[in-house]
């Protein structure tokens, strides 16, 4: 067929489609290659957007991280960056900002929160909410 | 050879390349997606999934887009089983007929089912799989509830959940029938590994997935998922609720090795009690008012008569 996937209905597919996730035909197994170094194909929901779900951003707050992983585990949308057993950020294309990440922090306070999305970084910052004592 | 990895500890664990996409549209706060990442990652193989019609095949599919870095495929309803099943015998069979070289890694093959698909429609081709010995695993994603279609009840809900089809009102407490035991069920067809695990307890988890990897034969795995959407908690709640699930027993994590060995493998330090467990969701809420509170009772009896069930048969090995 001539025309590309996307100008056509859904009603000019053929019965049974293929989707492939990545360029070309890979040699490599992806468990053993991380995602940067992927060759991605355009039919990769990873190109997708969908931070405008989002109602509430995730803000992260370096100075009082762990890098326990919690959220890495528990973030449904693949949404928290980790390399080298170290938390690097948020994928926000991808993050729906339900709040998992927010709930599963361990430190106090936490070091990640959920703001308004409108809510500038360094705002999100300067309002960060004190140590809660344990009297 | 197994590719399973080695998981020492959780920041170990999160040094692993995902092989599952984000940009799926599962709901915000959804416990599948979590499951599905834990279950990829505990493997370093190639693996060939399949899906049944329900949350998870609809969302990570979404024409002309995938989320699956790995092979994938999805036929019908009832027959996420029976394709892997087929992908499976197919693999064999080429390597008998030396078309497949005898040195290409063998991948992992694992269906993914709702618990619409596990427990009701795809029941009896689950069953033909798991008899005639297939090397693969199945993975129910047991949310109580047909969560796709607008929240039917399934045979897996349980007894006074209020689901569109079995509304709670003033006439009716909800659904009138209990869940289903499938992990008995499956542990009964004579499967090398059958074991229930939850998303919250991720090492129990891991280590689970991975003995199923390495069982020779039909596997059988019963996943906890806390539906945010149908179980109408929020979002950021999912972790909390499954901790519910599991500290009150209402899930109890154990497996069944050879339709005979039972183990458990958590027990709580501290049993909520079932009620916190049902106050966190309001598709029970109904069951706080006069007229139904009995209901809770009756359920507190039912998980500690199976608690105390699953402790006596760990006890006589049978």
């Amino acid at each position: 067929m001539s025309k590309s996937i996307h100008d056509m209905g859904w009603d000019e597919l053929v019965l049974g489609a293929a989707v492939h996730s990545f360029k070309e035909e890979i040699d490599y197994n992806p468990s053993q290659v991380l995602p940067e170094n992927r060759d991605y194909a355009e039919t990769n929901s990873k190109y997708k957007y969908v931070g405008d779900w989002r109602v509430f951003k995730p803000v992260w707050n370096t100075d009082l991280c762990i890098h326990c992983q919690f959220c890495w585990l528990y973030c449904p949308d693949t949404s928290i960056l980790s390399r080298e057993k170290k938390m690097i950020g948020f994928d926000y294309d991808h993050c729906k900002g339900c709040g998992i990440c927010q709930e599963v922090c361990p430190t106090n306070p936490k070091s990640i929160i959920m703001f308004t999305e409108q809510t500038e970084e360094e705002e999100a910052l300067n309002q960060w909410p004190e140590k809660k004592g344990s009297k | 050879m197994s590719g399973n990895k080695e998981i020492k500890n959780l920041k170990a664990f999160s040094t692993a390349a995902e092989r599952f996409e984000g940009s799926h549209v599962l709901c915000p706060g959804c416990a599948h997606s979590i499951i599905v990442r834990e279950i990829l990652n505990a493997t370093n193989d190639n693996m060939v999934v399949s899906a049944s019609t329900g949350c998870l095949e609809v969302c990570t599919a979404i024409y002309p887009h995938t989320s699956w870095d790995t092979s994938w495929i999805h036929i019908g309803f009832e027959n996420s089983s029976t394709a892997i099943a087929g992908a499976e015998a197919m693999n064999k069979a080429l390597r008998n007929k030396g078309r497949i070289p005898a040195d290409e890694p063998e991948p992992k093959f694992v269906a993914f089912g709702g618990d619409g698909a596990t427990y009701d429609i795809g029941f009896q081709w689950i069953s033909g799989c798991f008899e005639r010995g297939h090397n693969m695993m199945y993975v129910c994603l047991d949310n109580e509830v047909y969560a796709n279609t607008g929240g039917q009840r399934s045979s897996s809900t349980p007894i006074g959940a209020s689901a569109t089809t079995s509304p709670a009102g003033s006439t009716s407490y909800g659904e009138k029938r209990n869940k289903k035991d499938m992990l008995q069920i499956m542990a009964a067809h004579g499967a090398p590994y059958v074991a229930q695990v939850a998303p919250n307890k991720w090492k129990d988890m891991a280590k689970k997935i991975q003995k199923g990897f390495d069982a020779e034969g039909p596997v059988y795995i019963n996943a906890m998922s806390a539906c945010t959407t149908e179980w109408k908690f929020d979002p950021a709640d999912t972790i909390t609720v499954s901790d519910l699930a599991t500290d009150s027993l209402v899930f109890p994590l154990y497996e069944i090795i050879d339709g005979t060995e039972l183990n458990i493998t958590y027990r709580p330090k501290n049993i909520v009690a079932v009620r916190d467990y049902l106050a966190a969701q309001p598709r029970f809420k109904h069951l706080f008012t006069p007229k139904y509170e009995y209901l809770i009772d009756e359920w507190q009896k039912r998980v500690d008569a199976q608690w105390e069930y699953l402790q006596r048969r760990e006890e006589a090995r049978v």
